[in-house]
């Protein structure tokens, strides 16, 4: 028993000390002059990335339900985010501050979220978490095409369809306008704040994995009838699962939002939400590590192919059907363990 | 689950492949593989050039627009324009005396693409940018190039906030001066009282002219007897916006919105006998060569436009754009040539050298833009606001037998 938790801490530490790793590294090149303007605008949309999978690979590895609508609770959490560092512009007056109190209003309101669609939903079997994320995501996304919020004299004023429809006094500002979104957020999102952010979100999944309730989850994925008849709340702890990972995707948007100046729902639409679970499904179902590396890798392709002009998304599209065979093909993986027997093989022999 | 999965992988595959065939379209392939030939000969002249001479030899102007994707037709069209107009101004000599070196980069219609493609302009050590073409990923990069102090001037960018930042100019009309030029039009011309609206409310483009033209259509005491929107989601049919005009006896209908979906209003309205004066915008430039569309039925459409192909003033233009890419320029490749004369009108009349620093070619931008004027394409005796915002006359079109007839 002893040895499975020393293995298991030191997987997490061997995690942790990857991301930081990584850190250092960018870090290093930058003081030394090395790093490229295209490399260091790719680092916080990375991070980003790195965040969504991994919290992702919550749900559809640990819990083992699928999700389509990731984007969605990005998408939330990113208007949120950006509607409270715009709205207290001038009673915060701190970027930094109004930043950090924008992460936990993002999560918190992508929590929301997550548990009012959980509710009804992980009560039932099958595939129906799949198909309502689905419309969350397409419903979230048409409704803040058409949403406007203005504030004017302390008020918040809402409407639908047209700016006109806010009635605002002269003094008043649009904050969210329609299918322009929320243009002009400060940029507040660094690569530090990025990376930190990626370990809270590590330490959060890997914990609650290696505790009682995320083996409580994983019983329910294995085996419902199991673990209904020893007594597990299935939707509480499904429930759990999910709005920890919607939360964590909330806090994702928030950073998408404050390294651009322009944030519009159009983003966050279905092949968001796909692109997300693809890094889930190539980094391996399950697999945490497996999620970071797969969303650094298919986030720095597509850029570092832009001297292919026409071809990169040809390249791109290739080189994600390679990686699902050599990951999942049962003759791939039998031609791996081959190889990684020879090489044990080897090592044991010198060794010897 | 493993099965839905499965599903949605090659859903995604199978969206990634028509994504890269997007820009191969049958309308499109041919330009595309010229211009992919004349890019890497560009690239390679360029490459060799960038060997011989020190950098400050040469002017480096970076352009960012959608080459792939949904949005491609504006980017190729800006892409293909710039690339002319920058070859015609080294064959003429260069700007200010120094020949121009030129890269496109792609952003996919997509803000954050828009900053990684900014980003690697910025490794290519670009001095000036043309673009971003689309608003959203306009005003995204229009942040950073404010922050880099980095002249950029938009083509095509139309929302009010994509100039917002000092270091930005454009030349294309803004979304709220169209919709307010088109009401004045339509009032002062006495073309209808009661009007009918289609929109796509999920863009910012159609949105924001609308929320001009209701304003100044009221004050000139039109009446909008019906607005129905639509989204880009739902963009094949609009039998209930239509019958919802034509109830409410809508005389004029306006169409603030791009050609690929107006062809299919007008075919709807035809097919219901709905025939009130169709009213367009310069979106609507290239109705025309929209592929399987009866040309007939956008006999008499008016529109709003500052550029036609068939004008004799841009013959030349269309010409030269037809022979290297055999498509025909619309109103973003217009503008986009537009804009590289107007980089040159302005270095020259700041005279501008290459060997500055990116800041001080800016600053030096800045002054000598409000400064030029230039007839262009796009309207002539063009003049620029220290805002950034060009003056020039919206002209009106109508189809006439198959072609644009200015009024």
């Amino acid at each position: 028993m002893n040895s499975v938790k020393r293995k298991k801490l030191i997987d997490n530490l061997f995690t942790y000390g990857l991301v930081v790793f990584c850190w250092i590294a960018v870090q290093a090149l930058s003081a030394t002059g090395h790093m490229t303007n295209q490399i260091n605008g790719l680092l916080v949309p990375i991070c980003m990335y790195v965040i969504l999978a991994v919290s992702l690979n919550l749900t559809v590895g640990i819990s083992g339900e699928l999700s389509l609508g990731h984007a969605g609770f990005m998408c939330v959490g990113a208007f949120s985010g950006s509607f409270f560092t715009k709205l207290m512009a001038e009673a915060i007056p701190s970027l930094q501050a109004r930043f950090i109190i924008a992460l936990v209003i993002g999560a918190l309101t992508a929590a929301f979220f997550g548990v009012i669609i959980g509710i009804p939903v992980l009560r039932l079997r099958g595939d129906y978490l799949a198909i309502v994320t689905l419309a969350f995501g397409e419903i979230i996304k048409n409704v803040m095409n058409v949403i406007y919020v203005g504030v004017d004299n302390g008020m918040l004023r809402i409407a639908m369809e047209k700016k006109a429809n806010l009635n605002l006094s002269e003094n008043g500002r649009v904050i969210i306008e329609g299918a322009m979104g929320i243009t002009k957020t400060p940029k507040a999102s660094t690569f530090t704040i990025g990376i930190v952010l990626v370990l809270i979100t590590l330490f959060i999944v890997q914990n609650l994995i290696n505790s009682r309730t995320g083996r409580a989850i994983m019983a329910i994925r294995d085996n419902r009838i199991a673990a209904e008849s020893v007594g597990l709340n299935i939707t509480k702890y499904k429930l759990l699962a999910f709005s920890v990972s919607a939360s964590l995707a909330g806090m994702a948007g928030v950073l998408y939002s404050h390294n651009l100046a322009s944030l519009a729902a159009e983003k966050f639409d279905y092949n968001m939400s796909i692109l997300i679970l693809v890094y889930v499904v190539l980094g391996g179902i399950g697999n945490i590590r497996g999620s970071i590396i797969s969303a650094i890798v298919l986030t720095l392709l597509p850029e570092l192919l832009r001297g292919m002009n026409n071809y990169r998304m040809l390249i791109y599209a290739i080189v994600l059907i390679i990686m699902m065979i050599a990951n999942s093909a049962p003759s791939a993986i039998a031609a791996r363990e081959r190889l990684l027997e020879k090489f044990q093989r080897k090592n044991t022999k010198e060794a010897a | 689950m493993k099965k839905l999965i499965g599903l949605s992988m090659a859903a995604v595959l199978a969206a990634s492949l028509t994504a890269c065939g997007g820009s191969n379209t049958a309308e499109t392939t041919a330009a595309t593989t010229d211009a992919a030939v004349a890019q890497e000969e560009n690239e390679d002249g360029t490459g060799e050039s960038a060997e011989e001479a020190p950098s400050g030899e040469t002017f480096k102007i970076g352009m960012i627009g959608p080459l792939t994707g949904d949005a491609a037709t504006y980017g190729l069209g800006v892409r293909n324009a710039v690339e002319l107009a920058i070859k015609e101004v080294n064959e003429a000599g260069g700007m200010n005396g120094y020949q121009v070196e030129y890269k496109p980069e792609d952003d996919e219609h997509d803000p954050e693409k828009a900053i990684n493609a900014y980003n690697a302009l910025k490794d290519w050590n670009m001095q000036i940018l043309i673009g971003a073409v689309t608003s959203k990923p306009c005003i995204a990069v229009s942040a950073e190039s404010a922050a880099d102090n980095l002249f950029q001037i938009t083509p095509s960018g139309s929302a009010v906030e994509c100039i917002a930042e000092p270091n930005v100019f454009r030349v294309c009309f803004s979304d709220p001066d169209q919709g307010k030029a088109s009401a004045q039009y339509i009032a002062e011309n006495k073309l209808a009282t009661k009007i009918g609206v289609i929109y796509d409310s999920s863009t910012e483009y159609s949105t924001g002219i609308l929320e001009s033209f209701r304003p100044e259509a009221e004050a000139q005491g039109l009446e909008i007897v019906a607005e129905e929107a639509f989204t880009a989601n739902n963009a094949t049919d609009f039998s209930v916006q239509i019958d919802n005009c034509k109830e409410a006896g809508a005389e004029l209908l306006f169409m603030p919105f791009y050609y690929t979906e107006a062809s299919t209003v007008l075919k709807q309205c035809a097919d219901k006998e709905f025939a009130p004066i169709f009213f367009g915008v310069d979106g609507m430039d290239g109705i025309l060569s929209v592929k399987n569309f009866d040309t007939s039925l956008a006999e008499g459409v008016m529109l709003l436009t500052p550029f036609s192909a068939d004008e004799a003033g841009s013959q030349a233009f269309v010409e030269a754009y037809k022979a290297a890419y055999s498509d025909t320029p619309n109103q973003f490749a217009a503008d986009a040539y537009d804009a590289v004369y107007a980089v040159k009108a302005a270095i020259e009349q700041g005279n501008i050298t290459p060997d500055m620093s990116v800041s001080d070619i800016c600053e030096a931008m800045k002054v000598a833009m409000t400064e030029i004027t230039i007839d262009g394409l796009t309207g002539s005796q063009m003049t620029w606001t220290e805002a950034g915002e060009p003056n020039k006359e919206p002209k009106a079109a109508k189809i006439e037998n198959g072609a644009y007839v200015m009024q």
